[in-house]
């Protein structure tokens, strides 16, 4: 039985009606046209689909549209726009932090909320926050020197 | 893959969803926050007729002081308990293990009842409500129980509730006398399940050791709580030079199996050497070095 659900993505208002087994993932993708979210895995190893759900990264293929009744969420269309990148995506750009760029959404939005909960002092530490986020270029070095890039920023250091 | 038709329904009062999931007729699924149980009905390895949405329950996420314990709301999350000042000051193993539980987006959604019900051999949640000696309070039908953690367990991805009972509360007894302890694990990757792991807390009086916990996880179908290990090291003078001789007589209580990723005899190896490290940090917290 489908039911109706109210969301907001980006700021903007959402409401549909869907089955309960639709992913949220899906609901972003295909039911409102998101495509900047991406599907890997669909089991929570990838974190291609990562996006953010009431201020927290979350697998949006782990979790049920139906689920997000009621909830604020974010996708990598949110962050900034082609002509005015946000200070992580302009990092990204900057030190080259992507190669086919299918990981990257997924990086991106892990990365936002990296940088809001941890200190990130070392490299190894923003390792460690994306073991969760898979690029199969094995593009890492860049990913990881963008995300330190912006650690500066946050912190008011320049590197 | 995407899930198999089901219903859905998400309860406002723990009452309804028992009720929800008793009339089911067993072949409803509970979900918290659904990071076990989502892969599952994506991969249809489990293909419920209705899911039972715990997370519109209010009250049910919470992290409080009661007197000698600390009282976990069954939907608290995973990123809750990581930076709770609470769990840091009275549940400090607890504190050490939540980074390795899988990954910040994991951890945003997974609750520590989900992970305890979901009872993985190798996950950080189950293992501590051992380790602690935990009690797990759950609601049914009938009313309301208490189970202790040792008996939750049954075997790898199973535990001890009936159909319709629902995790709603876990109480975590603190160690007060305890002054050392450690907490080691080995993954694949940083957030994966562990290929072994243990957790070790020593309470010292007049210089010998008077009380210890050890728990392991990754190296028996459930976490274990190695009470015989405890038994040996209460009243001997530990030291560093103990860890070697505590390593193996962990080893010689666990009989780890062959699996996918790795040999027994590595496990068993590698459980020996997290042991050792694991000991000698403990011991070296009772003296007061911060490792």
């Amino acid at each position: 039985m489908k039911m109706d659900i109210a969301v907001t993505v980006n700021g903007r208002k959402y409401q549909a009606r869907v089955e309960p087994r639709l992913l949220l993932s899906d609901f972003l993708r295909d039911t409102i046209g998101l495509t900047g979210t991406h599907v890997g895995c669909e089991h929570g190893v990838c974190g291609a689909c990562t996006i953010l759900v009431n201020g927290d990264s979350v697998r949006s293929c782990l979790t049920l549209a139906v689920s997000a009744d009621g909830m604020d969420i974010v996708t990598v269309e949110g962050l900034g726009t082609p002509d005015q990148l946000n200070a992580l995506q302009n990092e990204f750009r900057d030190k080259h932090g992507l190669q086919c760029g299918f990981c990257t959404p997924g990086m991106l939005m892990t990365g936002m909320d990296l940088l809001k909960k941890y200190p990130l002092a070392s490299d190894d530490e923003i390792r460690e926050g994306l073991s969760g986020n898979l690029c199969r270029c094995t593009g890492y070095q860049n990913i990881v020197a963008a995300i330190r890039a912006a650690v500066g920023l946050r912190d008011g250091s320049v590197r | 893959m995407k899930p198999a038709a089901f219903d859905y329904v998400a309860p406002s009062s723990l009452e309804a969803a028992v009720a929800a999931l008793a009339a089911a007729d067993g072949d409803g699924k509970v979900m918290a926050g659904g990071q076990s149980l989502m892969p599952l009905l994506n991969f249809r390895m489990a293909r419920p007729s209705l899911i039972v949405d715990l997370t519109r329950i209010p009250g049910l996420s919470f992290i409080e002081r009661r007197a000698d314990t600390i009282a976990i709301g069954a939907l608290t999350r995973h990123a809750e308990l990581e930076f709770s000042e609470l769990v840091a000051k009275h549940l400090p193993v607890m504190a050490a293990a939540m980074p390795h539980v899988a990954h910040l987006a994991i951890r945003n959604r997974g609750t520590i009842g989900g992970s305890l019900s979901h009872a993985d051999p190798a996950a950080e949640l189950p293992m501590l409500a051992v380790f602690y000696d935990a009690t797990i309070r759950v609601q049914g039908p009938d009313g309301r129980r208490d189970i202790a953690a040792e008996d939750f367990f049954v075997s790898a991805l199973a535990n001890c509730l009936e159909p319709e009972e629902i995790v709603f509360e876990i109480e975590f007894p603190v160690l007060t006398s305890h002054t050392g302890w450690a907490f080691e694990e080995v993954a694949r990757r940083f957030g994966d399940f562990a290929l072994a792991c243990i957790a070790v807390s020593l309470g010292l009086r007049e210089g010998r050791i008077a009380d210890a916990r050890v728990a392991v996880m990754g190296v028996a179908d459930t976490p274990r709580r190695l009470r015989e290990v405890e038994a040996s090291l209460r009243g001997t003078e530990g030291g560093p030079d103990a860890a070697t001789k505590f390593a193996s007589a962990v080893r010689a209580c666990l009989s780890p199996t062959d699996d996918i990723h790795v040999s027994a005899e590595y496990r068993k190896s590698l459980i020996g050497s997290l042991a050792e490290k694991a000991f000698a940090t403990a011991w070296a917290r009772t003296a007061g070095v911060r490792p």
